[in-house]
């Protein structure tokens, strides 16, 4: 799944962000291959939607870089960006997945309108061809494409999160950030949205970042892990290995409070 | 100016002072080279209400000269209480001559309406704009809005079109009916019926909106393209009327449903009074209407 | 036979004919004088000017009579008159130090330098109506104190300002240009010369409100009062062809100093903050909602959550001015009869196509 030999999708390199004295994160350093998923794991204060925001190029960084490469096989730095390139990209290459689904969704314009906003944003005028395409999104999403029409108010949780997946994917994007996406859902529904995800990523190729506190979510979706605390990066490494052999007391102590709950 | 002064005494012409006039002419000059472009401007307060018109007088004040001819329009209408409130400002403050005639007049304001008749090279068309921003009730904020029209993202504005069809069937706007300005802005053209919209496309006369409230002003050069906003399975369709002008039987015009008793009883006539009228003097009668003749005036 | 409506012209000079006749009301009752405005109804003058945004008590009177008493009317003929004027320059600014004080009270210290000043405050009156006023009155000389009017009483937060507990003025740049908004279409996002001057021709209810709403928990900033003052102030004005500077006279006005909740990091040290308010006249309520109001929108500077209608920027100076306000507010009286039309017939082909669905295929129009 993780082609190794390509060149990096997305590059941090000593990415660091201060809030005055407060550290948000410091020096983090990594590469993403298209097609990986990457976890970024720690609990709440640790410096991952800080992180989070500075790879997605929402935060700038007071030192560092982000680097990802383009469509057209060119790396470019985020920073050098303009606004309208930065904007281009967020909502054609990448996709971003909420935690909660009403800051990744317009609550008030329906299902179909909220998968389809990504392909007019890009030009498409074809009404029937514009529904057609979130029709079929739906399906893959698992919901009855006749709530089409539907507003997301009506929908459950897990739904609203799904539609949320299926207007991001809608413009095949090839990387795709995801914050806590099965945080505050039963646990029931939270697998069902685990495999959905997990299916999705294979077929597309996603390569994902994804912030979680949730160490089975991470050793579910992801290929590799970056443990954070206090802003650092303290522990990285191949998702199983550092699940089953975590090598710094931190990640030994997060491990063992899982497997002990 | 020296007119002004019987006409108005201690105002100059045409009320505003001659710097705030070159302000605001700059502002259309800029409007003019970027066609679509809400320029802001230093709007001032002027002695009607804001919302009753201050930008297109504004507007107005601003490129009126002594020997230009005015028309002003509310609804279609030259008789309207604010179209007659207008032209008498005019007439008072600038002297100049006034018409009802659509022909006739080289400056034209209007509100809600573009008149029947098409308009030529030699006349400017000014719009009284209410909210210039055709993204204002999909983003309340300026700060957003601006960057969206910076931005050309325009993807918003479509899904507030796909909503209706999906809704309705069809696109549910009649007034004030977005537009794409020069394949560039997306423009609000004010609460104009969309009846009216294919006639700023390609048109031979400037066309100039003021907004006073917002601080404001755009423009359509002549011969610019402007394209009503749709799908291509959905495409634009202007408002037809299903009847005849009650009046002078027109069939061409955009027709104000007049209640004429209390009993459900109804008719509809042009909203343009000066083209009705024409058309009666040519000899047009509608279903309802009766020859014009000298002593009916 | 219908007869399209006509006569409009006619119509509307009856209106204004009427309208001046209500205006003048009972002619058995003499006629109100813009004198017995101005000395009389001194607060409705002071209002007009402030919201207006031109400093002359005759002309505020005019507009309080020719408007039959309706202040927003008033203010927006100051307002359309003040277009015409023409514009020579800025005043040097005004020392309100150096004011002739009438009024002075602190919240924050028990005295200050010059004394609390209570002047002519209806603060402490009962609201028992005065039925003796409905009749002429002639009431007692007031009781005054000698003044020294080259006294200057410095300012509450200057005092503060000595032992660096407040934050500083920033200092004037002057070659930066004073903002205008009636000179410059207003841009977000504004400075805080833009907003203040928005703030100061606000409206007095609107300003009001919010700032009460700050005090409510929407946006709160914990504010005390520094000072209130109230006097007469002179205003110069430069020549630079001659390298004078001329007095223009004196106005009469009322600042508020707001002393709010500090803010300080782990490498700065803790100050209190500062929201300021000023307003031509005696306008005491309208000084210190605007100096309330300014604060709140200072969040953002300050590094505070904004949250709350009072912080947001753009929904203030949007919605502040009355004439703008009651401008489009009313503009709904005007015919909208084209629009309408298109509505109209909008509903009326939608409720046809819903009932030829219902015809042709039942189960759809569910």
């Amino acid at each position: 799944m993780t082609n190794l030999s390509a060149s990096p999708l997305l590059v941090a390199e000593g990415l660091s962000k201060f809030y005055g004295l407060r550290i948000g994160c410091r020096n983090v350093s990594f590469a993403l291959q298209p097609g990986e998923v990457l976890a970024i794991v720690g609990e709440s204060g640790s410096g991952k939607t800080t992180l989070l925001n500075l790879l997605s190029g929402q935060l700038p960084p007071d030192s560092g870089a982000v680097r990802y490469r383009m469509r057209d096989g060119e790396t470019k730095n985020l920073l050098d960006l303009t606004e309208a390139e930065r904007r281009f990209l967020a909502r054609t290459d990448w996709g971003f997945v909420h935690q909660d689904a009403s800051n990744g969704l317009r609550m008030g314009v329906s299902a179909g309108g909220n998968i389809g906003e990504r392909l007019m944003g890009v030009g498409d005028r074809h009404y029937g061809r514009i529904r057609e395409t979130a029709r079929g999104w739906l399906e893959r999403v698992e919901i009855d494409a006749a709530r089409i029409d539907d507003k997301p108010t009506q929908f459950s949780g897990g739904m609203r999160q799904r539609l949320q997946i299926a207007r991001n994917l809608v413009t095949h994007p090839r990387l795709v950030f995801m914050d806590e996406p099965t945080g505050g859902l039963d646990v029931s529904v939270q697998a069902r949205l685990l495999d959905l995800i997990r299916g999705l990523v294979a077929d597309l190729g996603l390569a994902v970042v994804l912030v979680t506190h949730d160490l089975s979510v991470a050793r579910l979706l992801s290929h590799r892990i970056l443990v954070m605390k206090d802003g650092h990066v303290i522990e990285a490494g191949l998702t199983d290995r550092v699940l089953d052999d975590p090598q710094e007391a931190y990640t030994q102590l997060l491990v063992s409070s899982v497997l002990a709950a | 100016m020296s007119r002004t002064a019987e006409n108005y005494r201690g105002y100059n012409f045409a009320y505003l002072d001659e710097q705030t006039k070159r302000m605001i002419r700059r502002a259309i000059l800029k409007a003019i080279a970027i066609p679509g472009y809400q320029v802001p401007f230093a709007s001032r307060e002027m002695p009607m209400p804001y919302g009753w018109g201050t930008g297109g007088v504004q507007v107005t004040a601003a490129i009126l000269g002594p020997s230009d001819v005015l028309k002003v329009i509310d609804q279609g209408a030259d008789d309207t209480t604010n179209a007659v409130s207008i032209r008498q400002f005019f007439e008072k403050t600038a002297g100049v001559e006034t018409t009802t005639e659509t022909g006739k007049a080289t400056v034209i304001q209007t509100r809600h309406r573009i008149p029947e008749a098409k308009l030529q090279a030699h006349q400017v068309l000014v719009y009284q704009v209410p909210i210039p921003e055709p993204l204002r009730f999909l983003e309340p904020r300026e700060t957003e809005t601006r960057t969206l029209h910076a931005l050309a993202e325009y993807g918003l504005m479509h899904v507030r079109l796909y909503e209706d069809i999906a809704r309705h069937g069809h696109i549910a706007k009649t007034y004030a009916y977005p537009v794409l300005v020069a394949d560039r802005y997306v423009m609000d053209p004010s609460p104009i019926p969309k009846f009216d919209n294919p006639k700023m496309h390609e048109s031979a006369a400037l066309q100039l909106f003021g907004a006073g409230r917002e601080k404001r002003i755009y423009a359509i050069p002549p011969h610019t393209r402007v394209v009503s906003l749709d799908f291509e399975d959905h495409p634009f369709e202007a408002t037809k009327f299903d009847q005849p002008c009650a009046l002078c039987g027109a069939t061409d015009s955009y027709l104000d449903e007049v209640i004429t008793d209390d009993r459900g009883g109804r008719m509809f006539v042009c909203s343009d009074t000066h083209h009705c009228e024409t058309r009666r003097a040519e000899g047009h009668v509608g279903p309802l209407g009766m020859p014009v003749t000298e002593a009916a005036e | 036979m219908y007869v399209a409506v006509k006569g409009g012209e006619r119509a509307i000079a009856n209106a204004h004919r009427l309208l001046e006749h209500e205006r003048r009301g009972d002619r058995n009752v003499p006629e109100i004088g813009t004198g017995q405005i101005e000395q009389q109804l001194s607060l409705a003058v002071d209002r007009v000017m402030s919201e207006g945004s031109l400093h002359d008590r005759g002309l505020a009177a005019l507009a309080i009579k020719q408007a039959r008493g309706d202040l927003i009317e008033a203010i927006f003929l100051i307002r359309a008159y003040r277009t015409t004027l023409p514009r020579f320059g800025f005043s040097v600014p005004l020392d309100t130090a150096g004011m002739a004080i009438r009024r002075s009270i602190s919240s924050t210290y028990k005295d200050l330098p010059g004394g609390q000043v209570l002047g002519p405050t209806f603060d402490y009156t009962h609201r028992l109506l005065d039925f003796a006023l409905a009749a002429e009155s002639e009431p007692a000389a007031p009781v005054t104190a000698p003044v020294d009017t080259e006294e200057r009483f410095p300012r509450v937060t200057d005092l503060l300002a000595q032992d660096d507990l407040i934050e500083r003025n920033p200092p004037g740049d002057p070659e930066k240009p004073v903002g205008d908004l009636t000179r410059e279409p207003l841009a977000f996002p504004a400075e805080r010369d833009l907003r203040l001057q928005n703030l100061a021709r606000g409206d007095e209810g609107f300003l009001l409100a919010l700032g009460y709403s700050t005090q409510r928990g929407y946006g709160r900033n914990h504010p005390f009062v520094g000072e209130i003052r109230m006097g007469e102030v002179e205003v110069e004005f430069e020549i630079p062809e001659l390298g004078l500077i001329v007095s223009l006279g004196v106005v009469t006005l009322t600042e508020c100093q707001m002393v709010n909740q500090f803010k300080g990091s782990l490498t700065e040290p803790a100050k209190f903050t500062r929201g300021y308010g000023l307003s031509f006249g005696h306008c005491e309520r309208r000084a210190m909602s605007m100096s309330l109001v300014d604060r709140a929108l200072r969040a953002g500077e300050l590094g505070e959550e904004r949250t709350s209608p009072a912080q947001d920027e753009e929904f203030v100076l949007s919605h502040s001015d009355n004439i703008q306000a009651t401008g489009f507010v009313e503009h709904l009286k005007l015919p909208h009869y084209v629009d309408f039309q298109a509505e109209l017939a909008l509903l009326r082909q939608m409720r046809r196509e819903l009932e030829t669905r219902s015809i042709t295929h039942p189960e759809a129009a569910e």
